[in-house]
């Protein structure tokens, strides 16, 4: 069963078309991983599923459970369960990140119609998941994200998608700038997450966390489309031969 | 489409314009002597404060507005200003306030009535309509203590030595322009005095109101303690949305003896105008305190969300040995609003020691000034200052200026300065959205971070209403 569809994509970024009719279904409960060269617009792509303002869409329709949600609100989009980790996760000082961890939950369980969560109880919970990513408790008193090392910036993103549980998770280079160690206990994280009914949509350039995280299917992106779909086969394939040798399905 | 939430309006409504339909006393548009002659019978007042006001009167007309202030506005026309309105049927006993005034005063979320307040926290509150003051509670129960708290029209009439002693003695009468008028036509204020040794058992609080239209509102407050003695004191104000602009010249004196400590903090909430600049409080105020003996302490905490223009300087003059002065201040500036704040700290005193912690956030074309003196003379020997100004920006069209002063003679005193600018940009925005936040939410959430440290020096009730209050003035059309 499909949960998201991209049909015909096309996009672009200030005057650049970078998505050039784009199609991706993205099955539910499976782990997706898109590799592709630099710049072939796998990030423009996730931005785009979230409604990011720097994106315009020029064509084709992106639905989910059957809806359209291209001219969703980005936090409409959030709130129904789309997350996207970004590849370069913004610094906020002045805001405690525990702080805003527990409004966005709140904001989510409002959303679900249950009940929020006291300060207490939201610590109790997040406290595991610390543990579990190798978190130190000071970074949640921290401000949001300001001066992270881009590995600890990396775990907080997961931590949020712990918290969040949201049912299309999409990781744009996770992996990148993480040590062996935050290697494991971020696909750790991820594999936690892995239930069966959540959707993944992992963007990666090594196959490292892919031997981690077992994705089901592996999409090549070139040039703004999905060049090739295939299975978890195709990963040392490309590792040996790179993306110039792929062939168009 | 560049983010248009930032872009366009950030700006809350003003929710207190509302009018209290009451019959209003008001004299003429105009200012000479008869002026205020007519004052000072109104409040009953002894033949030597009138002196005094007529002096001050003299002094003024011989004065120049000052402009070096980042403030642009149209000239005041001081003669077409009424100096004095009050509710009419005032009635000599304080029991019997105009309901629909006590009505207005429950709309702002403060009680006048001993019995209604909640049990727990107890509020002594001042409440002044344009030129009087209409009803001071608990009193009785203050007097117990020895504590003074009546209005300033009434201490002069029955403590005229504590005010002959005090009045002027921190802002003198000429200290400048806007102080001098006020010493001329000041017409109601607070007045407070803590005995030596005693702990004020209970927050005091004054609410200013400007209701009537053409009048300008010139209170007076001088607080005295005494020493040994802690005070904390609140003021808060607000006045009806109109369309033309109103002055507000206050002083504000604070005098703090030998190891008495006074924390004032001030919410201000006056109308701000409109988008285009049309409307609003002009808000001059004189704000100082002097640290009369040793180990005195004083601390300034303000919001300032309100008013057109804001021209205002807290201030420390740190006496004593071994004194203390604080500043606390969050600024919000939107719409057309223009703030030029800040505060002096003068180290006179050994081993005194200030800091400032100054918040500017501008939204729309709001455009925010921190200005500030740090002044250590040659006698301050281990003065120590540290000040902190941060601007926030929301938006491309406003903006943010620091001007810090240092005076230092003494090579001794150990100064230090930090300061920040930093924007609200759109990729923190998304970031936030992302994770379900709404715009506006996120914009607050920002906001409250920024203002943390000024937030956490109000008494808890207050950084409530302060922290709501900045929601709502940041609210708004957003997307
Ligand atoms: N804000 C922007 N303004 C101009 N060009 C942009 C902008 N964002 C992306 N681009 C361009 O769009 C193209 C696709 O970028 P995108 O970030 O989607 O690539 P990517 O596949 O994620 O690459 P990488 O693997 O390096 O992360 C690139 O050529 C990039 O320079
Ligand atoms: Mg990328």
């Amino acid at each position: 069963m499909s949960i998201m569809k991209i049909e015909n994509l096309e996009a672009k970024i200030g005057d650049k078309n970078i998505l050039k009719g784009l199609n991706l279904e993205l099955e539910a409960g499976k782990v997706h991983a898109i590799m592709g060269p630099n710049g072939a617009g796998k990030s423009t792509l996730s931005k785009t599923i979230v409604g990011h303002y720097d994106v315009e869409i020029t064509g084709g329709d992106i639905t989910y459970k059957g809806k359209s949600i291209k001219d969703m609100e980005p936090e409409e989009r959030a709130l129904e369960g789309i997350f996207l980790s970004f590849q370069h996760p913004v610094e906020i000082p002045g805001v405690n990140n525990a702080y805003f961890l527990r409004t966005a939950l709140n904001a989510k369980l409002k959303y679900e119609g249950k009940e929020e969560l006291n300060a207490a109880e939201f610590l109790r919970a997040m406290k595991k998941h610390l543990e579990m990513l190798g978190m130190k408790s000071d970074m949640i008193s921290r401000s949001l994200n300001e001066g992270f090392s881009g590995g600890e910036k990396k775990r907080n993103e997961i931590l949020q998608m712990l918290i969040l549980e949201p049912e299309v998770i999409i990781l744009d280079e996770i992996d990148s700038g993480l040590d062996i160690d935050a290697l494991r206990q971020v696909s750790e994280g991820i594999n936690k997450m892995k239930d069966g009914k959540r959707t993944f949509l992992v963007i990666t350039h090594y196959s490292r966390i892919l031997d981690y995280i077992e994705p089901d299917y592996i999409h090549v992106l070139k040039d703004g489309k999905v060049i090739k779909t295939a299975g978890p086969e195709l990963v040392p394939y490309l590792e040996e031969h790179g993306y110039d040798g792929i062939k168009e399905d | 489409m560049a983010n248009e939430g930032l872009d366009t309006a950030i700006s809350g409504e003003y929710e207190l314009g509302f009018e209290i339909d009451i019959e209003t006393d008001i004299i003429e548009p105009g200012l000479d002597i008869d002026t205020l002659k007519f004052i000072s019978k109104k409040k009953e007042e002894p033949e030597w404060m009138l002196d005094l006001r007529i002096k001050a009167l003299k002094k003024w007309e011989t004065m120049t507005e000052p402009h070096w202030g980042k403030l642009d506005y149209t000239p005041i026309d001081y003669q077409s200003i009424s100096y004095f309105a009050a509710p009419k049927e005032q009635i000599d006993s304080l029991d019997e306030v105009d309901p629909k005034i006590l009505e207005a005063y429950e709309k702002l979320g403060i009680s006048l009535d001993e019995q209604k307040q909640l049990a727990g926290v107890k509020v002594a509150v001042d409440a002044v309509v344009d030129s009087v003051s209409v009803k001071t509670t608990y009193s009785e129960e203050l007097e117990k203590h020895g504590v003074i708290f009546c209005s300033i029209s009434e201490a002069i009439r029955d403590y005229p030595e504590l005010v002959k002693k005090y009045m002027f003695s921190v802002v003198p009468m000429a200290d400048n322009y806007f102080a001098a008028l006020n010493s001329a036509v000041f017409t109601d204020g607070t007045f407070v005095y803590i005995p030596k040794g005693v702990r004020c058992p209970m927050e005091l609080s004054t609410y200013f109101r400007i209701n009537a239209m053409n009048t300008g509102q010139f209170e007076r407050t001088l607080i005295i303690a005494d020493e040994g003695s802690h005070v904390s004191y609140n003021e808060g104000c607000s006045a009806p949305t109109r369309d033309d602009h109103q002055l507000h010249a206050a002083v504000v004196e604070l005098v703090i003896l030998k190891d008495a400590e006074i924390k004032y903090s001030t919410i201000q909430n006056w109308y701000p105008g409109d988008e285009t600049g049309k409307g609003g409080i002009y808000n001059f105020v004189t704000k100082r305190a002097i640290c009369e003996g040793e180990n005195a302490k004083v601390s300034w905490t303000q919001v300032e969300t309100g008013s057109a223009i804001t021209w205002k300087y807290p201030s420390c003059i740190l006496k004593g040995d071994n004194s203390v002065g604080e500043f606390y201040s969050v600024a919000v500036t939107t719409l057309a609003q223009q703030a030029d704040t800040g505060t002096k700290m003068i180290h006179i005193g050994k081993n005194t020691k200030s800091t400032i912690i100054s918040k500017g956030i501008s939204a729309m074309k709001g455009q925010n000034t921190y200005r500030g003196l740090v002044k250590i003379n040659s006698s301050a020997v281990g003065a120590r200052n540290y000040s902190e100004c941060d601007s926030l920006l929301i938006g491309s069209e406003c903006g943010a200026h620091t001007f810090p002063y240092l005076e230092s003679k003494d090579t001794q005193g150990q100064v230090e300065h930090e300061a920040t600018t930093s924007k609200i940009s759109d990729e923190q925005l998304f970031y936030l959205r992302q994770r379900g936040i709404t715009e506006e939410d996120a914009v607050s959430m920002i906001v409250h971070g920024f203002c943390k440290q000024v937030f956490s020096q109000l008494p808890m009730e207050y950084a409530v209403e302060a922290k709501a209050l900045l929601e709502l003035t940041l609210e708004g059309s957003v997307g």
